[in-house]
């Protein structure tokens, strides 16, 4: 397995109002992810991360340092549709990024500019939707679906792409918790089934607690990169960025801070439920 | 309120008329006008008015709605016919009554003029009753495009036109909100003077125009990821294929176009 992302020593200033400085949004990332990683970025608003975001697909392009996705760099104007079809990209509003009044014809645009003759990009149309659980909606109008079916028909016309590496920008912000379960699960099948390399946006614990890394970030810097339970384990650190850790965690850290005898890298809701359980049988 | 709105008028359907390609349709319509405007002979617009019944009884779709389009324009028709009665002076007097004046010719005008553009809006209503606007759109982009060559930015007009179109439903759901939004906070829509009224218009134009705008810039940027880079290049998940059903279409639309030149030029 290859590097699919490598961010070296990353830098990004928005250009500032007259007169006043320029206000730096991202003060060095290093961040290399691996080919079928599922990595959740985790941070408060204004902490860099849907920034960070848009420099893998090019949308931005650093003030310094350097970004390559699958050996491509960011930078290479030449190269740029290449980089793009590798790295597809979701966004947080399902409305505003489809494009076509029929499902089928939106999952096919990004086909039809890369200019995949007929016959492909029906057999690709196709696959993807069947992927993301869509097909029997393929000719229904965009604005009779729900938002997280939006969602997956978004997903599916970056899935078409055949990319290596889907980054994912608050993708279940808008939506309801019924959108939010099936955005997740078709995120997660993508990864699993297809080996598709994700980069989640998020700022909801639960969804990062699902993923295999979480990287958080904080006014600009990574502050920490490990596996979930790692880093949800250091309740106190993540609570001084301003963020929160899932309910479960939180829970088996006030019982800890208590006195009970209970594992302070609790994830989920049945980990929780055993562990209590044995707590209570002792 | 808002929602019942619907643009182009669509019925979905799968009759022969339904099926027809696109293309073809929009060029039929366009020799139907051609054949409506053809001489000035009753006899000329009895073939439009059979042509007319035929389409109309094999698009499947009720009489009702064909009325129903012309409803809009009525005022238009009667001003037409009514000017058309008072000022044509030709033939029989048939009614004088102080500075008043009604001909022969003048009610044959009026009649013949209130036939024509009636059979002319029920024609091209059938265009849009029959074909969905993205159906439209992609054939309109297919007919225009040789006058790529003349630089006629043909592919981004088309493009416009099925974005439009795709975020007629969005908005309409925006404004909707906005109005509730607005009223919450004690704006008068529905109520108050028409002044009033059009001021509080302002109140829901202006959030509507900077969210279209917030959106057009996010779908741009959606639109860039998908490697969009204008018409070049570009391959269609819709084909067109054009059958012997459309060839056949077109020659009987020839046929009636053809007929309707031979009695205007007999019947001098």
């Amino acid at each position: 397995m290859g590097k699919i992302i490598e961010i070296k020593d990353l830098h990004f200033s928005y250009k500032g109002d007259e007169g006043s400085p320029d206000v730096e949004v991202l003060k060095g990332i290093d961040l290399t992810v691996e080919q079928g990683e599922f990595v959740a970025v985790l941070g408060h608003n204004g902490s860099g991360k849907s920034t960070l975001a848009k420099h893998i697909n090019a949308i931005l392009l650093p003030t310094s340092g350097k970004v390559l996705v699958d050996g491509i760099d960011t930078s290479d104007e030449q190269r740029l549709f290449d980089l793009r079809q590798r790295a597809g990209m979701v966004f947080q509003n399902p409305d505003n990024q489809i494009v076509s009044s029929v499902v089928e014809e939106d999952v096919a645009f990004a086909l039809e500019n890369l200019g995949v003759p007929y016959e492909e990009m029906r057999r690709r149309v196709d696959e993807s939707l069947k992927a993301v659980d869509m097909y029997e909606y393929r000719l229904h109008s965009p604005s009779q679906l729900s938002g997280g079916q939006k969602q997956r028909i978004a997903i599916a016309g970056v899935i078409a792409m055949e990319p290596k590496c889907i980054i994912l920008d608050e993708p279940t912000a808008m939506l309801d918790p019924q959108g939010r379960r099936e955005v997740m699960a078709t995120i997660k099948r993508m990864n699993r089934e297809k080996g598709v390399t994700i980069v989640l946006i998020t700022h909801y614990m639960d969804e990062a607690a699902q993923c295999r890394r979480v990287v958080v970030m904080d006014k600009g810097r990574i502050v920490m990169d490990d596996s979930p339970r790692a880093v949800f384990s250091q309740v106190e650190q993540v609570k001084s960025i301003g963020l929160d850790v899932p309910q479960v965690t939180e829970l088996a850290w006030e019982l800890r801070k208590a006195g009970c005898d209970i594992p302070g890298d609790i994830l989920t809701e049945e980990e929780c439920a055993d562990a209590i359980e044995k707590l209570f049988s002792k | 309120m808002l929602r019942d709105i619907t643009i182009g008028q669509y019925f979905p359907g799968d009759s022969l008329i339904h099926r027809l390609d696109p293309r073809f349709k929009i060029v039929m319509t366009l020799v139907y006008i051609l054949m409506l405007f053809t001489g000035s002979h009753i006899l000329c617009l009895a073939v439009g008015t059979v042509y007319t019944v035929m389409a109309i009884a094999l698009s499947g779709i009720p009489l009702k709605m064909f009325i129903r389009s012309v409803k809009p324009l009525l005022p238009f028709l009667v001003i037409t016919a009514a000017i058309n009665l008072f000022l044509v002076d030709s033939g029989d007097v048939l009614f004088t009554w102080k500075f008043v004046k009604i001909t022969e010719g003048g009610v044959n005008i009026s009649i013949f003029m209130l036939v024509r553009i009636v059979l002319l809006i029920m024609g091209s209503s059938l265009l849009t009753y029959t074909t969905s606007p993205i159906a439209l759109t992609d054939a309109i982009e297919r007919l225009l495009s040789p006058l790529k060559k003349l630089r006629f930015p043909v592919h981004e007009l088309a493009m416009m036109m099925s974005i439009a179109l795709r975020f007629i439903p969005t908005l309409i759901e925006e404004t909707d909100k906005i109005i509730s939004a607005q009223k919450a906070r004690g704006a008068e829509i529905d109520t108050g003077s028409i002044v009033t009224r059009a001021k509080n218009m302002v109140s829901i134009l202006v959030p509507l125009f900077i969210s279209s705008f917030r959106r057009a810039d996010e779908l741009a940027t959606a639109m860039e990821c998908r490697c969009y880079n204008g018409g070049e290049g570009r391959t269609r998940l819709r084909q067109l294929h054009a059958g012997y059903r459309d060839v056949i279409a077109l020659t009987v639309t020839l046929i009636f176009y053809a007929s309707a030149i031979t009695v205007s030029i007999l019947l001098k």
